[in-house]
């Protein structure tokens, strides 16, 4: 009987030799991997016209009904997109969000892409509620991984 | 008549016969080793239960309702959600069940991709139940090791669908996108050194007197009453059935794969534990096999009307863009009728009925889940039992109660 548990105590010992898989987390980070389902990211064009066009699709596609989007009609001396339209209004209510990503698969555009984010702490319940200024990244080349990400789905270009 | 005048009143009342009476326990809901919310109306004589009433609903949330009022592609995030340790396999009964429905070929490769990926399911849901089963039972180094190698599956996933636990992976006609490049080279690093990696287990548990003298002879479930209660999975196999959907009513391209059904002889605990422990060992063989004979071709179904067009297409093709439009906002008609898709998950026999009326979103989706059964069959099989084995037994049937309550 001694010599089972002897056994199994010399395996426990020899893992102790082993290197470590634990990763000490608010000082050691991991790298999320390519497709992560995180924090959404509206993305502009190379030339800092917004990608949404307003379509209002990805909030069709929602299966939990988190998206609000509002078009309107572009200006066409200041346009804001480079389609017809541009969302005025949009708005996700990330506590309702469950990150399927169906709102990236549906955007024909790639304009909302689920980034790599994932600690977004609040301590109301009403901050949440993420705006356009929120969502909106101010260049798209300050997300690399989005970018790679949006190469890798090909997703549907304006010329 | 001396001897009773002698007695004082004192004296009768703290000698005379124990009296006692029957305890009842409140085992949960919040009890660690119930996994989940699940609570246990335990009736006790002495360390004895005499009866045992589980009450279930703690985590209901009304899916199968819910699912009704969604198109079929949205209903699908609902799946993982039930059985939040085996999301995949959740997702293939249901995609298995609208894909019956709507007569869909599904090409060989995403078959064999699914087969990969359901058994990976299975390994990890089974690291899961053995590490916290080792941990009911005191052996906690187990569970150490178990979340180890579970971490690298979820990792796997994470990279592939996007998340480590909802992934939604599998959808009606295919997959949600293709494997990243080096996913196949990620299983085959993690599998090679499995089997070792399951010694290890056996090392620490099988031979153990202590987990041995726990688990021997406790909880038996006889074969004919587990059938009786509709017990499936392990549970069922542990007691010498041989049902397996995989074998029995092969899906999604099992008849292509060889392997073979543990059983077991005696039906406790101990008989469970080793049959789990085999299915591992069985599902890292069929793992091994898709990775070598991964079929090259197409990975999703030739429908338009169901598959979204690949995104590119979408710039220069009128017509692909109207069917993008239309999957996503109104979905895909189904045609009516109703089907029952039983698979294998690591539980037991995961069952959806779905029932449609040619609408894009389904009149009725019944799960039949396999926890549910299994936890009714417990206080049967445990009456007498004792209040300690009560853990073992728990553990042994390996229940979700998320996949319970739904
Ligand atoms: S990730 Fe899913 S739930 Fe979240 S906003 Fe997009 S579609 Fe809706
Ligand atoms: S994010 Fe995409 S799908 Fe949503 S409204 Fe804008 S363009 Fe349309």
């Amino acid at each position: 009987m001694l010599a089972e548990i002897a056994r199994g105590l010399w395996l426990t010992l020899k893992h102790s030799w082993r290197s470590r898989v634990t990763v000490q987390y608010p000082d050691e980070r991991e790298e999320m991997p390519k497709g992560y389902r995180g924090l959404h990211k509206l993305l502009r064009w190379e030339d800092g016209l917004e990608r949404c066009v307003g379509c209002k699709l990805c909030s069709a596609a929602c299966p939990v009904d988190c998206i609000f989007v509002e078009s309107a009609e572009n200006d066409p001396a200041r346009p804001t997109s480079k389609g017809e339209r541009y969302a005025s209004v949009y708005e996700i209510n990330e506590l309702r969000c469950i990150f399927c990503g169906y709102c990236e698969e549906a955007c024909p555009v790639g304009a909302i892409v689920l980034g790599n984010e994932y600690e977004f702490c609040q301590d109301h319940r009403d901050k949440f509620l993420y705006a356009k200024r929120d969502l909106l990244v101010r260049r798209t080349e300050d997300y690399p991984e989005l970018k790679a990400r949006y190469d890798e789905k090909r997703l549907l270009t304006y010329v | 008549m001396v001897q009773e005048a002698q007695k004082s009143p004192l004296d009768s009342d703290l000698l005379g016969p124990i009296r006692t009476e029957s305890l009842t326990l409140n085992m949960g809901p919040q009890h660690p080793s119930t996994h989940g919310v699940l609570r246990l109306v335990l009736e006790m004589e002495g360390e004895n239960v005499t009866s045992c009433k589980p009450v279930i609903g703690y985590l209901h949330t009304g899916i199968e309702k819910n699912m009704e009022v969604k198109t079929y592609n949205k209903a699908l995030t609902m799946t993982d959600r039930m059985d939040y340790l085996a999301p995949m396999s959740n997702n293939l009964g249901y995609v298995l069940a609208v894909e019956r429905l709507l007569g869909l070929e599904i090409p060989r490769r995403c078959r064999w991709l699914r087969v990969l990926l359901a058994e990976l399911t299975r390994i990890q849901s089974h690291l899961v139940w053995l590490g916290t089963h080792g941990l009911d039972l005191g052996a906690m180094t187990v569970f150490l090791y178990c979340f180890r190698e579970r971490e690298v599956i979820l990792k796997i996933f994470e990279k592939v669908a996007g998340v480590r636990m909802m992934t939604s992976y599998f959808r009606v006609g295919g997959v949600a996108r293709t494997p990243y490049p080096e996913f196949f080279d990620d299983c085959r690093r993690f599998l090679s050194d499995f089997p070792e990696r399951v010694d290890e287990y056996e090392e620490l548990l099988t031979d153990n007197p202590i987990y041995r003298r726990r688990t021997e002879g406790v909880c038996v479930f006889p074969a004919e009453r587990a059938l009786a209660w509709g017990v499936t999975g392990p549970s069922l196999r542990a007691s010498g059935v041989d049902y397996d959907i995989r074998k029995k009513e092969p899906y999604t391209g099992y008849e292509e794969f060889q392997f073979e059904v543990p059983l077991g002889r005696n039906g406790d605990v101990l008989d469970r534990y080793l049959v789990r422990i085999a299915e591992m060992r069985q599902s890292h063989r069929i793992c091994m096999q898709a990775l070598e004979g991964m079929p090259e071709g197409p990975l999703m179904a030739a429908d338009p009307k169901v598959v979204p067009p690949p995104k590119e297409q979408l710039a220069h093709d009128m017509e692909a863009l109207i069917h993008h439009f239309k999957i996503f906002t109104e979905g895909y008609h189904v045609p009516a009728g109703e089907v029952y898709q039983a698979i294998e998950s690591p539980r037991g026999e995961l069952g959806y009925y779905v029932i449609s009326d040619g609408s894009p979103k389904p009149y009725k989706v019944k799960v039949r889940a396999p926890s549910f059964a299994n936890l009714f069959a417990l206080p049967e099989f445990t009456r007498g039992a004792l209040v300690g084995d009560m853990v073992a037994a728990i553990g042994s049937i390996d229940i979700v109660l998320g996949e319970i309550d739904r």
